[in-house]
C-alpha cells in the first residue's frame, strides 16, 4: 500500500524518532511510505479550546494536504481521532463535509493500521523487556482501540507484557488542560504514573507521544532519583526493534 | 418538636454562595487545596474501588449491558423529545389520582410555592428524604429562614446536615467522611457513645429519626421518574426513609425537574435496575416505590395531600439546544462522577455546584450561565470515561467541547483568541511552521530558564525533555537522500 505519514506537530519537533520508527516498520512490511511536507498540525489545540472557527481553517488545509492519499497513518491516537472523529463534526453541514468523511475513511492510527487494515500482528520485532501498555484516552474511547496494540506487543519476541491496576485511567495530559489546570493534570499523572510504576516494568509503551510527554515529565520530577524509573516508549519504536 | 438545624453556619459555602466573578478562581484555589490532601484523595479512590468491583459484577449479569444502555437511552430520548405531550399526560393522570401539580419557572418560584403550601397547612416541622432538586433551589436555607425545622432523613444527607456541608457527591453525599468522624459527629450532636460499627451508626440515626417522622407535618421528597401513563411518582432509595417521609406526615410535597417524566410504567423495567447498577453497583436499589396519590377513603396510611412541584429552572433552555438536549436524559445515577479522574482528584466541593462531576460540568453553564461556569468544561482532559459509564448514553465529554465552543463564540478571551489566530496563521504556512518549530527547539533551554506563563505551569511539577537536534521533517529529508 501507499502510506502517507501524518506526523503530529510535537512528534515533528520533539519526538522525530517516533515518526521514523513508524516508517521503518511499514517499509519492512513492504509498503511505500511518503511524507507530505505541506502538513503542519491537525488543529486539535484550537478545537479543544473551543476555537472551532479558527480550527476549521487548519482542518480544511489538512483535507487538501492528504487529498488522494491511499492511506493516512499517524503515530498518535489523539491526532488521528481529531482527523477521523472531529473533522467530520467540525465540518458538518459545510461544503467540506464529503472530503472530511472521505479522509476519515482513509485515516488510521499506527497500531490500528497494522492490525485492522493490514491484518498483521507479528512484525518480526524483538524487545527483551518487561513492559506495560498505557491506553491513551483518544485511542481507547474515540477510536475504540484496546486489543490492537496488545496483540502487536504479544507477538514481539522476548517481550513480557504486564497490565497495571488502572489501565483505562487518563494520564492527565489533555493538551492545554495540562497548563490551564496544572494541579489537576499533575494529580492525574500521579495516579496513573503510580499505577504504571507499580508494575515494575522497564518501559511503558504508548501510542500517544503526548501521554509520553506527561508521564516522562512527571516521572522525572517525582520519582526518587536512583530508584527504578520506567521510561515511556512509543509502540512504533518497540516494533521497529531495540530502543535507542 | 423538631430541633432546628443544629449548625446554623455551614463551614463550606453552599453552592451558589460564590461570587460569580470568582467561581473560576474559587475552583482553582479549592482544587489546589484538595489535591494537596493526598490522604483524602486516596480515601475516595479506595471507597470507589469497591464500587467498580460490584458494578462490574452486576453489569456482567445483564445479557447485554450495551443493549440495555440503548433501551434506557431510547426510553429517555423519546420522553425528553415529547415533553410537550407527556408532561400534560402525566399531570392529568397525577391529578386524577388526587395529587396536585404546581409549575415553577425557577428556584424562587419553587421556594415560594413550597413556603405557601407549608403556611396553608399551618406546618411547623418538615422531614425530607434525599432530593437534589431541593439542593438546586436552596430549599433548606429558605425553610429555616422562615422558621421551619428541617431534618434530612437520608443517612448521608443527615450526616451532611449535621456537618453543615452540602452533598459531596449527588448520590453518595458523605462518601468523603470517615466512619470515626461520623461516630464523633453523632457523639457531639446526639450524645451517643463512640462506635466503629456501620450497623450501629445506622441504628443511632434511625432511633433519632423515628420520632421525627411522626412529629413532622410535611414530608418533602424528590422524584426519580414520573410515569405519564399512570400518573405515578417513582422514588428509589436504600433506607426506607423516603417511604416514611411520604407515609407519615399529613402533607407530601415532591419536587422534580420536568425532564424526569417517562412515558410508560414498562420503561422502569430497564431504568430502575440500570440506575442501581450504574450508580451504586447494586442489582436493584433496596426500595423502589410508586406513589399514586394521597390517602384514599378506607386506607390506613399515607398523606392527606400530595403535591408535586414541577421545576423548569432553565431545563427548557437546555431542551431548546438540539446538540445537548440529551443531557436531560440524566437519571442522576452518579456513574460519571464515580469514574471521573477530575472528580476523584478535586473532590465534590471544589465544583461549587449542586451537580458535581462531568454531568454537572455539562449542565451548570446552561442552568447558571456560560460566562461564570464554563471553566468547569475546561477543567477536563476529555478522557471520555464519563460517556462510557453513562447508562443513558449522554455524550458527556463531547458536550464539554460544545460548551467550550459556545463560550469561545459568545464570550471569548481576547488574548486566547489572538493566540489561536496566531497558531492558525502559522499552521497554515509550512515554512513558517517549520521555522517556528526550529525556533522553539533552539530556544527551549532558555525558555526553561525564563519560565514564561503556561510553560512555568508545566515545569512546576513536570520536566520537559531536551529538544532533539533536528525535526522529523529535516530527518526525513536526510533519510530520503
Amino acid at each position: 500500500m501507499n502510506v502517507s505519514l501524518f506526523i503530529p506537530c510535537f512528534v515533528d519537533q520533539m519526538a522525530p524518532q517516533v515518526g521514523l520508527a513508524a516508517a521503518t516498520v511499514l517499509e519492512r512490511l513492504g509498503h511505500t511510505v511518503e511524507f507530505r511536507p505541506a502538513q503542519t498540525c491537525c488543529g486539535q489545540p484550537s478545537f479543544n479550546a473551543g476555537y472551532w472557527d479558527e480550527a476549521k481553517a487548519v482542518a480544511i488545509r489538512a483535507l487538501e494536504v492528504f487529498a488522494g492519499a491511499e492511506a493516512v497513518v499517524g503515530p498518535s491516537g489523539s491526532c488521528v481521532a481529531m482527523m477521523r472523529v472531529f473533522y467530520t463534526q467540525l465540518l458538518a453541514d459545510t461544503p467540506h463535509e464529503p472530503a472530511a468523511l472521505d479522509l476519515a475513511a482513509r485515516t488510521f492510527e499506527f497500531g490500528e493500521f497494522l492490525v485492522n487494515k493490514l491484518g498483521v500482528t507479528d512484525v518480526g520485532a524483538r524487545f527483551p523487556h518487561r513492559v506495560t501498555y498505557h491506553d491513551g484516552c483518544h485511542g481507547l474511547r474515540e477510536l475504540r482501540l484496546k486489543d490492537e496494540p496488545r496483540q502487536l506487543l504479544a507477538a514481539v519476541r522476548d517481550l513480557e507484557l504486564v497490565e497495571c491496576d488502572e489501565p483505562e485511567s487518563c494520564c492527565g495530559f489533555g493538551g492545554l488542560f495540562s497548563v490551564k489546570f496544572p494541579m489537576v493534570s499533575t494529580a492525574m499523572a500521579e495516579v496513573k504514573g503510580g499505577s504504571l510504576a507499580r508494575t515494575d516494568c522497564d518501559y511503558i509503551v504508548s501510542s500517544d507521544p503526548s501521554c509520553q510527554l506527561q508521564l516522562d515529565g512527571w516521572f522525572a520530577k517525582n520519582l526518587a532519583a536512583g530508584g527504578k524509573r520506567p521510561r515511556t516508549i512509543h509502540l512504533a519504536e518497540v516494533l521497529a526493534g531495540e530502543p535507542r | 418538636m423538631i430541633a432546628r438545624n443544629p449548625i446554623p453556619h455551614p463551614t463550606h459555602a453552599p453552592p451558589g454562595a460564590h461570587e460569580p466573578a470568582t467561581a473560576k478562581q474559587q475552583f482553582l484555589a479549592d482544587a489546589a487545596e484538595h489535591i494537596r490532601d493526598t490522604g483524602h484523595r486516596a480515601f475516595v479512590r479506595k471507597a470507589l474501588g469497591g464500587y467498580y468491583k460490584s458494578r462490574d459484577t452486576q453489569q456482567a449479569r445483564y445479557r447485554d449491558w450495551e443493549q440495555a444502555r440503548d433501551a434506557a437511552s431510547l426510553a429517555k430520548w423519546s420522553a425528553v423529545n415529547r415533553l410537550d405531550e407527556l408532561l400534560p399526560r402525566f399531570v392529568a393522570a397525577f391529578e386524577a389520582n388526587g395529587g396536585r401539580v404546581h409549575w415553577a419557572r425557577d428556584a424562587a418560584e419553587a421556594r415560594a410555592i413550597i413556603l405557601g403550601l407549608l403556611e396553608q397547612a399551618n406546618a411547623k416541622a418538615v422531614i425530607k428524604s434525599k432530593c437534589m432538586t431541593s439542593e438546586e433551589i436552596h430549599l433548606n436555607a429558605a425553610l429555616e429562614a422562615a422558621g421551619y425545622g428541617v431534618v434530612e432523613s437520608d443517612l448521608g444527607e443527615f450526616i451532611q446536615q449535621l456537618r453543615g456541608e452540602p452533598p459531596y457527591h449527588f448520590v453518595f453525599p458523605c462518601m468523603h467522611v470517615r466512619r470515626d468522624e461520623i461516630s464523633d459527629l453523632f457523639g457531639k450532636h446526639l450524645g451517643t457513645p463512640p462506635t466503629d460499627s456501620p450497623e450501629e451508626l445506622t441504628m443511632i440515626a434511625r432511633r433519632h429519626m423515628r420520632r421525627l417522622y411522626v412529629e413532622a407535618d410535611v414530608g418533602i421528597t424528590g422524584a426519580n421518574f414520573l410515569v405519564a401513563e399512570t400518573g405515578q411518582i417513582s422514588i428509589t432509595e436504600n433506607e426506607g426513609n423516603a417511604r416514611l417521609t411520604v407515609a407519615l406526615p399529613r402533607l407530601h410535597i415532591a419536587i422534580s425537574g420536568i425532564e424526569k417524566v417517562v412515558e410508560r410504567l414498562d420503561d422502569l423495567a430497564v431504568l430502575l435496575p440500570m440506575l442501581a447498577t450504574a450508580g451504586a453497583g447494586q442489582p436493584m436499589t433496596c426500595y423502589n416505590t410508586l406513589y399514586s396519590g394521597p390517602r384514599r377513603a378506607g386506607e390506613r396510611d399515607g398523606p392527606e395531600e400530595m403535591h408535586l412541584v414541577l421545576l423548569d429552572n432553565s431545563r427548557t433552555a437546555l431542551l431548546a439546544d438540539a446538540e445537548q438536549r440529551d443531557a436531560l436524559h440524566c437519571i442522576r445515577c452518579g456513574a460519571c462522577l464515580n469514574v471521573c479522574p477530575i472528580f476523584k482528584n478535586v473532590g465534590g466541593f471544589t465544583y461549587g455546584t449542586t451537580y458535581q462531576g462531568p454531568i454537572g460540568s455539562v449542565i451548570t453553564p446552561h442552568l447558571r450561565g456560560v460566562a461564570n461556569w464554563n471553566h468547569l468544561s475546561g477543567a477536563s482532559s476529555l478522557c471520555g470515561a464519563c460517556t462510557d459509564a453513562c447508562p443513558v448514553r449522554i455524550d458527556i465529554h463531547h458536550h464539554l467541547l460544545h460548551n467550550r465552543r459556545n463560550a469561545a463564540r459568545t464570550a471569548p478571551s481576547r488574548l486566547e483568541k489572538l493566540g489561536h489566530r496566531l497558531f492558525v496563521f502559522v499552521a497554515s504556512r509550512p515554512w513558517l511552521f517549520a521555522a517556528g518549530g526550529w525556533l522553539f527547539r533552539k530556544s527551549l533551554p532558555l525558555a526553561k530558564a525564563l519560565k514564561p506563563p503556561l510553560l512555568s505551569a508545566w515545569l512546576a511539577t513536570r520536566d520537559l525533555p531536551p529538544a532533539p537536534r533536528e525535526s522529523f521533517r529535516a530527518a526525513w529529508q536526510r533519510r530520503r537522500r
